[in-house]
């Protein structure tokens, strides 16, 4: 074990605070799951609208924090330096800790305000995702600059940029800089929502993807020995794949806002190619795997990285191509088909990377030279948690597909053909089934909270055998 | 010449190819540096694509353009029609019928259609509704609310009020009174005057044209006086 540099002690507090929101996050989606079935549950107390804007609130944070724990890991090793501003950097983190839970407690105890300028300045915007109050926007600007302040800076000063750190500065420029793009208020809806779009398929079909694009490509760097090289030109494929296709797929959220016509062909067209740079990832992880034999001495860092490529194709990918069509968006759009795609890919996509990036650093903080991480408890949360996603993704999918048939196509998209839908066992037993498998996965976490706690303490002597190849 | 979406794919994919290919020449293709400039061309022409589009796209979707209507909309009879040329259903409108029993200015309209947005992102109401089919999926969709046969149906009798837009008031300042089956809107304590802004909102983004979204909706007819 080498000597952290303050940057990496900051990543760690980054990463066990995410892993805590991570919990809130399946805590609040366990209540808004469970008054699918029982809607009178904590009915005027808690209503769906606060636990459903907590759980995604929760998980946008706690993946942010991840990302930005990753970022801090791995920089003062690409730029051989401590990381530069690492006072304001530890000043930000307290700020964004502070911040959030003044939100959430305001989100809690006052849950709504009365429909003026105030509200959305102090206690929500009320626009899904992006929910936070206008005086946390700017606290989380404020947040996002220190890190961009960081990572150019300590590039600077260490008088070399490599083609990763040249990605990441890119695509932290665009990601924190499209933010502003969801701070204003305007009365017209179709304006509001283009704008917003930029936000939210922006982040999670772009920016973020390269993001953990970079991550990945560092922890595959350092954990198995890939040549920077590879990486490099993977690292560009990726880019020019991810935003070659996922800009302009922008366009599939375009098709019924009010906006031009245009958009059915352009978001089609783009949306559908989509799943490319999703495809390319699997090739390398499958190839990886072949050529490590799935051997390196953290195992559930690896794993969890293989799950990230097979999940973010299934997730984004396939699940996403499924209603990306207009043909078919037309009647499944606003329907349980997106929950479906939804939980899927943030999962494959995010929730993967994060925790193969957390198992590596305590991988790294807490074995010694010589020895393997791993055990048994890793491997019950790994296959529980994968359970648990997919059986809530198959549920939504059913529950999807009969909201598209019945309420959309068959009854006309009314009030009442919602109802008839809701009331359809199709999708009442679908709930029942995402109640499941929801409670599989919390189980399956609190595993994974308990190896994480005590990682490190179930090792392996390494063989030199298996590291060969 | 007019362009459409299939010009625009074939120039953005097009340009990415060729000029990337001009300004790599000369490097392997194993090489990352010739997928480096791939990515910096093809990115900056799929940014520079995306901003010219959203120019369009905000100029054709302000407010009083041909799909997104002046808040005075809100006077006017509002229909939902099968348009056969388009093959897709279509906003209509009718004549002068005024809402809550009075005409709106623009002036006055504008102000309701502002004070209904902010009393809607006060409210949250994105994350149980659906509005233009985004939100949350526990209530349902919004988009042609004030067109829905349910609040003559159901809600004016429950209510006992003479009108619809009265009927929706009643309603949404008492929405746990009415369940309409066994998940309730709960109360969100709207004041009268914030229900009123709501209602005249829901009517003028029944009116915006989203390419036939949401799709087989009962036809709602206007009377002709165009």
């Amino acid at each position: 074990m080498e000597k952290l540099y303050e940057s990496q002690k900051l990543a760690l507090w980054y990463f066990w605070t995410a892993i805590v929101l991570f919990g809130a996050q399946l805590l609040f989606g366990l209540i808004a799951a469970y008054q699918f079935i029982n809607p009178d549950f904590l009915y005027g107390t808690l209503n769906f609208m606060t636990n459903r804007m907590l759980h995604i609130n929760a998980m946008v944070v706690w993946l942010l924090m991840g990302f930005i724990g990753g970022i801090y890991w791995f920089l003062p090793i690409e730029t051989d330096r401590e990381v530069v501003g690492i006072k304001l950097g530890k000043l930000a983190y307290f700020a964004f800790v502070g911040a959030v839970a003044i939100v959430v407690l305001v989100y809690l105890f006052k849950q709504f305000g009365s429909g003026d300028f105030f509200t959305l300045w102090f206690i929500t915007e009320g626009r899904e995702y992006i929910e936070a109050p206008r005086w946390a926007d700017i606290g989380i600007v404020a947040v996002a600059l220190t890190v961009a302040y960081n990572v150019i800076a300590t590039t600077i000063a260490s008088k070399k940029i490599t083609g990763i750190l040249g990605v990441l500065i890119v695509d932290l420029a665009a990601l924190f800089g499209l933010y502003i793009a969801g701070m204003f208020f305007t009365p017209n809806i179709s304006v509001d929502q283009f704008w917003w779009w930029w936000v939210v398929h922006l982040w999670v079909e772009a920016t973020w993807e390269v993001l953990v694009g970079v991550l990945m490509g560092w922890l595959l760097m350092h954990l198995l020995g890939t040549p920077r090289k590879i990486i490099e030109a993977w690292l560009y494929v990726e880019v020019m794949l991810v935003f070659g296709t996922g800009i302009l797929g922008l366009g599939h959220h375009y098709y019924w806002i009010g906006t031009p016509e245009y958009w059915l062909g352009i978001g089609g067209f783009f949306s559908s190619l989509e799943p490319l740079p999703l495809v390319a990832m699997v090739v390398h992880a499958v190839y990886d795997a072949g050529v490590h034999k799935l051997q390196t001495v953290n195992r559930p860092a690896l794993f969890w990285a293989f799950a990230q490529a097979f999940g973010n194709l299934f997730g984004a990918g396939v699940w996403g191509f499924m209603h990306t069509l207009p043909q078919i968006n037309l009647y499944s759009h606003g329907t349980q088909m997106a929950a479906a795609h939804g939980h899927l890919a943030f999962f494959g996509a995010y929730v993967s990377a994060n925790l193969a990036l957390f198992y590596y650093i305590l991988g790294k903080t807490r074995v010694k030279e010589g020895y393997i991480l791993n055990g048994v408890p890793w491997k019950i949360a790994y296959i529980g948690l994968i359970v648990g996603i997919f059986g809530m993704t198959a549920a939504l999918t059913v529950a999807g597909f009969t909201q598209t048939m019945i309420e959309r196509a068959t009854l006309g998209s009314t009030w009442e053909a919602y109802i008839q839908a809701q009331m359809h066992p199709w999708m009442e037993e679908a709930f029942k089934w995402r109640l499941f498998f929801g409670v599989v996965f919390i189980l399956s976490y609190l595993v994974l909270l308990y190896d994480l706690i005590t990682a490190g303490k179930r090792v392996e002597q390494l063989k030199e055998a298996q590291l060969a190849g | 010449m007019s362009v459409g979406w299939l010009e625009v794919v074939v120039a953005t994919l097009f340009l990415s190819v060729v000029v990337s290919l001009v300004l790599a020449r000369g490097r392997h293709w194993l090489e990352p540096g010739f997928w480096k400039v791939a990515a910096v061309i093809t990115s900056s022409v799929m940014v520079i694509t995306l901003i010219l589009l959203s120019v369009d796209t905000v100029r054709k979707v302000s407010m009083g353009s041909k799909r997104v209507p002046q808040p005075s909309v809100i006077n006017r009879e509002i229909g939902y029609v099968y348009n056969p040329d388009r093959r897709a259903m279509e906003p209509v409108f009718g004549k002068e019928v005024g809402l809550f029993g009075k005409v709106w200015s623009e002036e006055e309209a504008e102000r309701l259609i502002v004070r209904g947005k902010l009393v809607i992102q006060s409210r949250n109401c994105m994350d149980c509704h659906t509005l233009l089919g985004n939100g949350a999926y526990y209530a349902p969709d919004l988009t042609k609310a004030w067109l829905d046969p349910k609040w003559e149906r159901q809600i004016m009798p429950a209510t006992g009020a003479k009108s619809k837009e009265e009927a929706m008031k009643v309603f949404l300042m008492h929405p746990d009174k009415y369940p309409t089956w066994f998940r309730r809107m709960p109360n969100l304590k709207l004041s009268e005057e914030e229900a009123e802004a709501v209602i005249a909102y829901l009517k003028w983004m029944s009116a915006i044209d989203t390419n036939g979204f949401p799709a087989n909706f009962p036809e709602v007819k206007v009377s002709q006086t165009q």
